[in-house]
């Protein structure tokens, strides 16, 4: 029955499984082993990083198509809630209109890009969804009126998901019984469903296919399949689950801006995220996404640390600049250089790997 | 003496073994023919003489040098012209821009030699006629001439040179015909891959013929012209 | 000695016709012809960075996606040497400003140069031959580039004024001409001409023109190729970096996401223009600065918009860009 449900595509590493289990064990019970906000807010960005980058896998990893634009389709999903909840308030019609609205509108652009690709080179088609994904940026900021501009948007949920709600005067092993706990959980069922599908999708004879014209795209053509269709069903398909990711988001943070959904260092993330988790693994970006985002909110403590020693304590001005918790990009950088380098098949291509070497 | 001296060469492309131990001796100052089917190994070959594909295994000797693991431009520095199957003519370039390139020793038009320009604009009257032309324009017979003067614009050791007769009309390939002849006999070792066998029989001091990635014969022409049992099992064909 | 025997003359016209047809779209013909100066200017300006890009992708099919790291990294280096220049740029004198200005430009190319060199060696050159390894590391490459331009010059906006005589604008009847603009013209015309000049006439250019098409062709000619390459792609940063100096005093600010922002610019003008042909950013350059000063003025919201319009309407006529070079890859 497990096979079933993990559509056949086993992790095949007993590393592997145990870490995957660790992840899920610890998601779950997250706000009970892991006490305090802070913790509960690194789960639930784990949570949306994990369906966004899965979703940038299906692409990237078994289309084979690097696109910048995915972060357009992650704040379409996150405008889509905050808009729909501010201008209808607080309630379960306005994140159905937002969902609905954000998800049409996705599955609109993507099928545009997608048969845009081919008339282009792969090169010029990831140079196209940059100046789209920028303009998008800029637009989302230029209007407003529509989105709040600069400053973006806060709107409120539906009671029972809000942090005011109580379902139970007293804690439960410590924690208090809110809506946030409830908003916690449903974005870890949505998550969990949303991952399972994907695996779903990609041992379809439909993923098959993805992963033939990722390898030969001009056999794949020969024998009868025709590329374009089924790159441009990937890229909806990507962007689909993108938007959703946007949306758990969107629930959890009661907010969206320009640059808390669109940024270029979201993008950054995600293709940090799956060529260190692995490319075409789906698991990798489980596992990516949980040491990215661990490593991103508690390195960041550590480089303060560090940087304030060697500032005081040994008078290097340059070195405290280097460490400057605000530099935390330049590290990720360089990380981001040497795994393309060391780890082209990521953690889980290694695991793998040694696993089958025994 | 042996120009060059391939053996036991053996070269992959991608998961494909495509040859299986070449061992081939060309002569100092003659022509030899290089024979054999379709996808006998005969272009990946001449590739792999000139470092455009690896040699995976066995030696490739040049006038007693090594050169197996040297890159193609220094490979081509040794004094070796290669003339691809596909001619690789810059379209967009001039005639006169084409063979500037090929000679490596003058930095402008006018530095390139006059007297060997002369001989080659004998030899291919085409090449001086479109002088100013995109070498594009050029029919496929023309293109194939100004491929071969690209190569001899400079004197060069050896000459590689892959199937210059196909798809050629037959006045076209008695000239080119000629052409080699006079080549030769000014002295070069040739190298020439034909399927054409009026070319080989005129033409060829020595035979080799390919088969699956390995030679399977090699000897004088003169010898194997004689052969006809021998080449209808080589070749399928009578010379 | 004609290039070609017949020229492709049609991309040429464009950008003539895109500038009058906004001539009724922007009214008052002496606006026109302060937009038409400030859209070429600016043009010309993203030419310059776009050539080496453009240049180094034809000839060794490797896209550069931190190209941008070398504009920021001039207009830095220019703020450095420009603010150690006080006397120079305070004065009215444009010769003394020039003096200033120069400085910086070749300060800022060689240290632009230098980097691309190491970019080159360290970043570029292990992935060469797999374009999605490229895309990744290039990007990452711009990232560790921009961090350590915030580490030495700090996040902030640094100003980078214009010296005192080249301020201003030079009035021919009704309409207003900044001088900067002129120049940042004629420095383009200037490198554009270089190019021309060096790709027509010498034989490196020759070297250039055919490895774009056929790089194996090349090196059985004999010409180490990569040599050569290095070499496109120390120029191609240097001319960023001159680039950079410029947009920077084009803007009278620079900021370290700088690099990025025109970034994205550069693609657009170099896919309308057709990868690899310099003639074919220059009108792609053109068009972007054209179109970006015209829709600023008349419809400023869709600004942003209009360029990637223009990039798709381009390439439903030509899919390949303007000038698609011929090469057999």
């Amino acid at each position: 029955m497990l096979r079933r449900l993990l559509s056949n595509d086993l992790p095949r590493s007993k590393v592997l499984a145990v870490l995957l289990i660790a992840v899920l064990l610890g998601l779950a019970f997250a706000p009970f082993v892991f006490p305090g906000v802070k913790a509960l807010n690194v789960a639930a960005k784990i949570l949306v990083f994990i369906v966004l980058v899965a979703s940038f896998d299906l692409l990237l990893g078994y289309t084979g198509i690097v696109s910048f634009a995915h972060t357009m389709f992650f704040g379409i999903g996150a405008y889509g809630i905050a808009i729909a909840a501010t201008r209808m308030g607080a309630g379960w019609d306005a994140v159905a209109v937002g969902l609905a609205c954000s998800l049409a509108v996705s599955l609109v652009l993507a099928l545009a890009i997608g048969l845009f690709s081919l008339r282009v080179r792969a090169i010029f088609f990831a140079m196209i969804t940059l100046a789209v994904a920028s303009a998008f940026q800029t637009l989302a900021s230029q209007l407003s009126e529509f989105t709040g501009g600069e400053d973006g948007l806060s709107f409120r949920l539906p009671e029972i998901i809000s942090p005011s709600f109580e379902f139970s005067e007293e804690p439960f092993l410590g924690v208090s019984l809110d809506g946030r706990l409830l908003c916690y959980y449903l974005l870890f069922v949505v998550a969990v469903v949303l991952v399972l599908a994907l695996l779903r999708i990609v041992n379809s004879p439909f993923g098959r296919v993805l992963q033939a014209i990722r390898e030969n795209e001009f056999r794949a053509e020969a024998i009868g399949y025709r590329v374009v269709v089924y790159r441009t069903l990937s890229a909806a398909l990507s962007a689909l689950f993108a938007t959703l990711a946007g949306a758990m988001l969107a629930l959890w943070l009661r907010y969206n801006g320009p640059d808390t959904s669109l940024s270029f260092e979201i993008m950054i993330d995600v293709l940090l995220i799956v060529v260190i988790g692995g490319m075409g693994t789906v698991y990798g970006a489980a596992i990516g996404a949980v040491l990215f985002v661990v490593a991103q909110s508690y390195l960041q403590d550590l480089l303060r640390l560090g940087s304030e020693a060697t500032g005081e304590a040994l008078g290097l001005p340059w070195l405290a600049a280097l460490l400057s918790p605000d530099r935390w990009l330049l590290w990720l950088g360089l990380l981001f250089v040497l795994s393309v380098y060391y780890f082209p098949t990521g953690i889980v291509g290694k695991l793998r790997a040694r696993s089958s070497a025994r | 003496m042996n120009l060059l001296e391939l053996q036991g060469v053996h070269t992959h492309i991608g998961a494909y073994h495509i040859l299986h131990g070449v061992d081939l001796a060309v002569p100092k100052g003659q022509l030899t023919m290089l024979l054999g089917r379709n996808g006998a190994g005969k272009t990946t070959t001449l590739r792999t003489v000139m470092g455009l594909w690896k040699v995976a295994q066995g030696r490739i000797a040049f006038a007693g040098k090594e050169i197996g693991g040297l890159a193609t431009p220094q490979i081509a520095d040794l004094g070796i012209a290669y003339v691809p199957e596909t001619m690789g003519i810059f379209a967009d370039l001039t005639v006169k821009e084409n063979m500037l390139l090929a000679a490596r020793a003058a930095r402008r038009a006018q530095d390139m030699d006059e007297a060997r320009l002369k001989w080659i604009f004998r030899l291919f009257p085409a090449v001086e006629k479109f002088w100013n032309h995109p070498a594009g324009k050029l029919s496929g017979g023309q293109k194939q001439m100004l491929a071969v003067s690209r190569a001899i614009v400079e004197p060069r050791q050896l000459l590689i040179i892959d199937e210059p007769s196909k798809g050629l009309a037959p006045a076209i390939i008695n000239n080119m015909i000629d052409a080699f002849a006079e080549l030769k006999a000014s002295g070069v070792t040739i190298l020439l891959v034909e399927q054409n066998i009026h070319f080989a029989q005129r033409l060829g001091d020595t035979v080799a013929v390919m088969d699956n990635g390995r030679v399977v014969h090699a000897g004088t022409m003169a010898d194997f012209s004689a052969d006809a049992q021998l080449q209808q099992r080589l070749l399928g064909l009578s010379l | 000695m004609s290039l070609k025997m017949d020229v492709d003359w049609k991309p040429l016209l464009l950008v003539p016709a895109l500038a009058l047809l906004a001539l009724p779209l922007v009214g008052s013909p002496s606006t026109w012809l302060t937009l038409t100066v400030a859209g070429l200017a600016m043009g010309m300006i993203v030419f310059i960075i776009a050539s080496g890009l453009t240049l180094v992708f034809g000839l060794m099919d490797v896209l550069n996606f931190g190209h941008g790291v070398f504009i920021a990294l001039g207009a830095f280096v220019a703020t450095s040497v420009l603010g150690a220049m006080g006397d120079w740029t305070q004065s009215q004198s444009i010769l003394a400003n020039l003096v200033a200005v120069l400085p910086a430009m070749v300060v800022a190319m060689l240290v632009a140069g230098a980097v691309g060199l190491a970019f080159e060696r360290f970043i570029v050159r292990p992935v060469y031959g797999q374009h999605l390894k490229q895309i990744l590391i290039t990007m990452g490459g711009m990232i560790i580039g921009e961090e350590l331009i915030k580490v030495i010059w700090g996040p902030a906006q640094i100003p980078l004024p214009l010296p005192e005589g080249l301020r201003g604008s030079w009035l021919w009847g009704d309409a207003a001409v900044e001088k900067y603009r002129v120049l940042a013209v004629v420095v383009g015309a200037l490198v554009f001409g270089l190019l021309a000049w060096t790709l027509a006439r010498t034989k490196i250019g020759l070297l250039i023109r055919a490895g774009v098409q056929d790089r194996e062709m090349v090196e059985s000619l004999g010409y180490r190729i990569r040599v050569l390459f290095v070499g496109i792609f120390v120029a191609g940063s240097a001319l960023a970096g001159l680039g950079g100096v410029m947009w920077g005093l084009y803007q009278q600010n620079v900021i370290p996401q700088m690099g990025a922002q025109v970034n994205v610019l550069i693609f657009i003008v170099i896919i309308i223009g057709g990868l690899g042909s310099t003639t074919g950013a220059l009108i792609g350059a053109l068009l972007v600065g054209l179109m970006a000063n015209y829709t600023g003025f008349v419809a400023p919201k869709v600004a942003l918009f209009s360029n990637i319009a223009l990039m798709v309407a381009i390439l439903l006529w030509r899919p390949q860009g303007v000038y698609p070079v011929a090469g057999s890859r």
